[in-house]
């Protein structure tokens, strides 16, 4: 157990959390600079002395900020390793991909929790806006059973830089793009195209937007600038159950798709070095 | 030059039968007919365990491919591959667990210390951290690595420490079976010495079966039980080098490649 599952699950933990150190400066840089992105949109809520859109576009910002920040560290991590040259080392390991995956996912969610975390306190700080009231505990569950949905569609596009190591990363943009369009992040789904709202039932982040605003206390009448009233955990479990249902769909999928494009990737020769 | 003995085990470590790769590519990205390159045209040989076997080639005869499919890496298209009893690559899974291999180049997170590189290796393969630093210590001491240099990021070390640190990534496992692809090309006098000292007490002392892969035919002939030729895909001649260089009537190994292989072997740009 310790030695095929536990052991190797970590090494990409270490193996992240020391790449993480190493590059502390650009962590530092991108975290500011999603702090400033942040305040620039949830400052257009301040603008228009509207505490509830502040926060809806607080709240989008964030969990955005989290989901994305996670997907890419597991999409970007095959093109991570193909870029130093690694990945060949990687896919000779003894490792199931599931493990392997897992590993690299576990390194996601703490990063993104604690890099949300501080963005959250940044931006408190920065445009002053209560969350006194709001189940933010409620919130962080969301979260991590959000995760698992993005995981699988992590999975999903790190295929990308499997299947073409010139274009593969940045193909995987596109697929995020269309998530951040699909699910309402920083307005109601129904202004979208109506030939488009279906797609939005189909991203995680709707369901894990939903939850949270309930969780927050946003568009609950009772809620005041100075203290919102939050729902409590039992108010969303609908969404939680479609989040973790897409979860155990969207993982053995992300599995599935990603075990076809390496068998691909081993016939034609596409696992070597490049960059 | 040493003549090596032929190991008595009987046993072998690799077996390979016909083997046949193809690569297939268009001209454009959706145009154009299907454009075949046979990299492996039907290879067949064995090593036997506690062997070591040199397989020598110019640029495109096939070697790395065939380290790839060895390796588990790449699927071949035709043909039979049995490692140490595994199937490939139907069994690849529990044949991972006693392979080691190096390549040409030493693929490492540059910006990760020789130390964390190691580590993260070594547990990638189940290994109990603290064991696996102090069997890492105790290698790199053999290869002529301070220790001091554990904790230096790998871009901060010349091409032959970094090529000592992938060997020692491949034997952190101890595998009872290393491929190595060219693992001494680029190094210095002193570092390529090394390392060839190392594979020799290695041989000697665990009778670790090693595939070699190298343009260095004093390096193949001074490592090497037996010789294997390699150009445009086919084995053209294997055996002893005194077999080899008898069977082609030459003095020494290169002549003897370029009489029976027809091509020249290409010289190293930067050793």
């Amino acid at each position: 157990m310790l030695e095929r599952y536990v052991r190797p699950m970590w090494a990409f933990v270490f193996r992240d959390w020391h790449l993480t150190r190493r590059y502390i400066s650009w962590v530092f840089v991108f975290v500011f600079y999603a702090i400033v992105n942040s305040a620039t949109i949830a400052l257009i809520g301040k603008s228009q002395d509207d505490f509830r859109l502040t926060l809806t576009l607080l709240l989008g910002v964030l969990l955005w900020s989290f989901l994305s920040a996670m997907y890419n560290e597991i999409a970007n991590s095959i093109s991570y390793e193909r870029w130093e040259g690694t990945l060949e080392y990687t896919f000779m390991a003894p490792v199931s991909r599931l493990i392997h995956l897992s590993g690299v996912s576990l390194f996601a969610v703490l990063f993104s929790v604690v890099r949300t975390a501080v963005i959250l306190v940044g931006l408190v700080l920065f445009i002053q806006v209560s969350v006194s009231g709001a189940n933010l505990l409620g919130v962080l569950v969301v979260l991590l059973v959000g995760s698992l949905a993005f995981m699988g569609l992590g999975l999903m596009a790190a295929i990308l830089p499997v299947m073409s190591p010139e274009n593969g990363a940045q193909a995987t943009n596109i697929f995020q793009g269309v998530l951040l369009l699909v699910s309402g992040i920083y307005y109601p789904v129904s202004v979208l195209p109506a030939w488009i709202q279906p797609l939005a039932y189909l991203s995680p982040a709707t369901y894990a937007l939903e939850a949270s605003r309930k969780l927050m206390g946003i568009n609950n009448p009772d809620s005041t600038p100075e203290r919102l009233v939050g729902a409590p955990l039992s108010a969303v479990l609908p969404e939680l159950g479609i989040l973790f249902v897409m979860g155990l769909l969207f993982i053995p999928m992300g599995l599935w798709v990603f075990s076809r494009a390496e068998g691909w990737a081993k016939r034609t020769g596409k696992l070597k070095r490049t960059g | 030059m040493q003549v090596l003995e032929k190991p008595v085990a009987t046993k072998l470590a690799i077996e390979v039968r016909g083997l046949r790769k193809v690569f297939r590519k268009r001209e454009s990205l959706l145009r154009g007919p299907l454009k075949e390159e046979w990299a492996l045209k039907g290879v067949s040989f064995v090593v036997h365990e506690g062997e070591t076997y040199g397989l020598l080639g110019p640029n495109g005869s096939g070697k790395s491919t065939l380290i790839r499919i060895l390796s588990t890496l790449l699927t071949h298209d035709g043909g039979e591959v049995r490692m140490l009893g595994y199937r490939l690559p139907q069994e690849e899974r529990p044949l991972r667990r006693l392979i080691g291999r190096v390549s040409v180049d030493a693929a490492f997170y540059k910006k990760l210390s020789a130390r964390e590189n190691l580590l993260y290796a070594a547990q990638l393969y189940g290994l109990e951290a603290r064991a696996a630093e102090r069997r890492a210590m105790a290698i790199l001491e053999r290869l002529g690595i301070e220790s001091r240099r554990f904790n230096d990021p790998l871009e901060e070390m010349s091409r032959g420490m970094q090529q000592k640190i992938a060997i020692t990534r491949a034997l952190l496992i101890n595998p009872p079976l290393l491929l190595l692809d060219e693992p001494t090309t680029g190094l210095d006098p002193k570092s390529r010495r090394d390392v060839q000292a190392f594979l020799e007490d290695l041989r000697r002392e665990q009778g670790t079966t090693i595939l070699l892969t190298t343009h260095d035919m004093a390096e193949a002939e001074r490592l090497s039980h037996r010789v294997g030729f390699l150009a445009h895909g086919n084995l053209v001649a294997e055996g002893t080098a005194e077999e080899l260089k008898a069977q082609a009537g030459t003095q020494d190994l290169e002549e003897a490649f370029i009489a029976l292989t027809g091509e020249e072997i290409e010289e190293e740009q930067d050793a």
